[in-house]
């Protein structure tokens, strides 16, 4: 491989597909724990915590990675709007992934709520209780919610464009294993 | 034309797919959210399904909706240790915040119309931790379920004669609940109630053994009847005043009493009260020292959440605390955004 990286590094490329799986998880525990009052709303709770706060440590990684390694340049012949939206996704992405967690948990601060996550560490507040502030940031964590989703599914419409339609190399860029083609290619 | 003819299939193959990937997740995602089961309760179920009466201010819990702050000291002796590894067991003495209350969603009902009191109580120890619990007056509760709970604020609140005693017939524990409110006597204070968990905790001790519990609160006060007739002329804010007065006075205090379950006690039902000759162990006492109103009081912006427990505590097989948690988030997160509507007065108080 000469000149630039055509594929995310292998790091990289670990850290997407499990913060996908957690951030997944997350989106779809935090809606259903609203959506009930059994027993497992209290189960559903303390692993939404938790992994909220993984995925936010992951996040702060995964940002230093990028900072550190970049990514990829994207097909020379891909219209200037899809690159646009592209770029702004991302962006919007990586807010989404640092900023949720941060919102849940000052949420959470706001409310005079103890943060405790599973195994029994508990977070300081990140915020004084404030009934305004509490309002805010509930507001925020579930209409961001959706919209993360909403991107998610775009980010993946978009993935599978490039890989089924274009087959232009970006979806390979960051798939977890080399396909067959890029093998064969990489063999001659 | 022969090569674009040949990849027009596919290529409408490819978006099909895409298509169908974007909206089995979305109907997924609304599937966990639970918009194809509408009648599945929620906490905002629960919370909709207490009725203000009209013309009742904004920005006050959703139930037990009246009531005044405390301060004061749980001061622990040291025998809880050997059933929890709290650390507010340890002998010592810990700060307690809490609430006197009264059953209602209505923030101005006159105590005599009201029957059950309660009382919402925080002990936290230096390192941070917090014993959350919420605690009311009869005995035992009203209904066995959360869903029962649900239908009975849909029955009381059914000008139907019909619909309640169809609650009445498919909830027999229910007619105990309207003895109890029938025959029990009333006092005129906060300070001579005894509140009980109702709910069952476990305890888990140093080596990691269980012990399922409920607790109470004793009043060390003089318990003096009175007949709701002769409360109801002390005035509608009467509780309010006089606990106010009496801590001014003195401090109050109750024991606090432990009770464990034998085998086989019926943990995940809180309408039925385990045989009286249970073993109970005192594991301290609450003082109250200091009472405030409750609009710039130190209770206000505290949800009494049950399922806010220390270490060496987590909830049984008992639905409420579960069901309670997720009802008293929704009642906060309406009430503080409704803080505008029970506006602080003190000067420097929070906004």
């Amino acid at each position: 491989m000469s000149g630039q990286r055509q594929r995310f590094t292998p790091l990289q490329r670990l850290l997407h597909w499990l913060m996908a799986a957690c951030i997944l998880a997350q989106l779809f525990i935090g809606v259903g724990m609203e959506a009930t009052i059994l027993p497992k709303y209290l189960t559903l709770i303390a692993i939404h915590k938790s992994l909220g706060f993984v995925v936010l440590v992951l996040a702060l990684i995964r940002l230093a990675v990028r900072l550190r390694y970049g990514a990829p340049p994207l097909p020379a012949d891909l219209p200037a709007p899809m690159k646009l939206a592209a770029h702004l996704s991302h962006y919007a992405l990586y807010a989404l992934m640092i900023g949720m967690p941060l919102i849940g948990w000052a949420m959470l601060s706001s409310a005079d709520y103890p943060v405790l996550l599973l195994g029994g560490v508990r977070l300081p507040p990140i915020l004084p209780q404030s009934d305004s502030l509490h309002t805010l940031l509930w507001g925020a964590h579930f209409c961001l919610a959706f919209l993360f989703f909403a991107l998610i599914l775009m980010h993946v419409a978009a993935a599978l464009f490039h890989g089924l339609v274009r087959r232009d190399g970006v979806f390979e860029s960051m798939a977890p294993l080399p396909s067959p083609r890029e093998e064969v290619m990489a063999a001659e | 034309m022969e090569p674009r003819r040949s990849s027009a299939r596919p290529l409408f193959g490819a978006l099909a797919l895409i298509l169908v990937v974007i909206a089995g997740s979305a109907a997924a995602f609304a599937f966990a959210a639970g918009w194809f089961s509408p009648q599945q309760l929620t906490g905002d179920r629960i919370v909709d399904a207490f009725k203000l009466p009209p013309g009742a201010p904004l920005g006050h819990r959703r139930n037990h909706a009246k009531g005044i702050c405390f301060t004061g000291v749980f001061e622990s002796n040291g025998a809880g240790a050997a059933l929890s590894r709290a650390p507010m067991f340890k002998p010592g003495q810990y700060a307690a915040l809490g609430r006197f209350n009264l059953g209602t969603p209505n923030p101005d009902a006159a105590d005599a119309t009201v029957r059950v009191r309660g009382m919402g109580l925080r002990i936290a120890t230096p390192d941070g931790q917090e014993w959350r619990s919420a605690m009311i007056d009869p005995p035992f509760f009203a209904v066995s379920t959360p869903q029962a709970f649900y239908e009975m604020l849909i029955a009381t609140a059914s000008s139907d004669p019909n619909v309640v005693k169809a609650f009445i017939a498919a909830h027999p524990e229910f007619a105990a609940f309207g003895a109890w409110a029938e025959s029990a006597p009333w006092t005129a204070s906060y300070a001579e109630e005894r509140y009980n968990s109702l709910n069952s905790f476990v305890f888990v001790d140093d080596v990691g053994a269980e012990h399922a519990v409920r607790w109470s609160l004793l009043p060390v006060a003089q318990v003096q009847p009175i007949s709701p007739a002769e409360f109801a002329k002390r005035g509608p804010d009467y509780l309010e005043q006089e606990i106010t007065e009496r801590v001014r006075r003195a401090p109050q205090r109750w024991a606090m009493v432990v009770t464990l379950a034998d085998p086989g006690d019926p943990t995940a039902d809180p309408s039925k009260a385990w045989p009286t000759d249970r073993r109970t162990v005192e594991v301290g006492t609450l003082t109250v020292r200091r009472i405030e109103a409750e609009r710039d009081g130190p209770c206000r912006d505290i949800n009494f959440d049950p399922t806010v427990l220390p270490s060496g505590m987590r909830t049984s097989d008992d639905p409420f605390p579960a069901a309670r948690s997720a009802a008293y988030a929704k009642s906060y997160d309406r009430r503080t955004a409704e803080a505008a509507d029970y506006p602080r007065t003190a000067p420097g108080a929070k906004p």
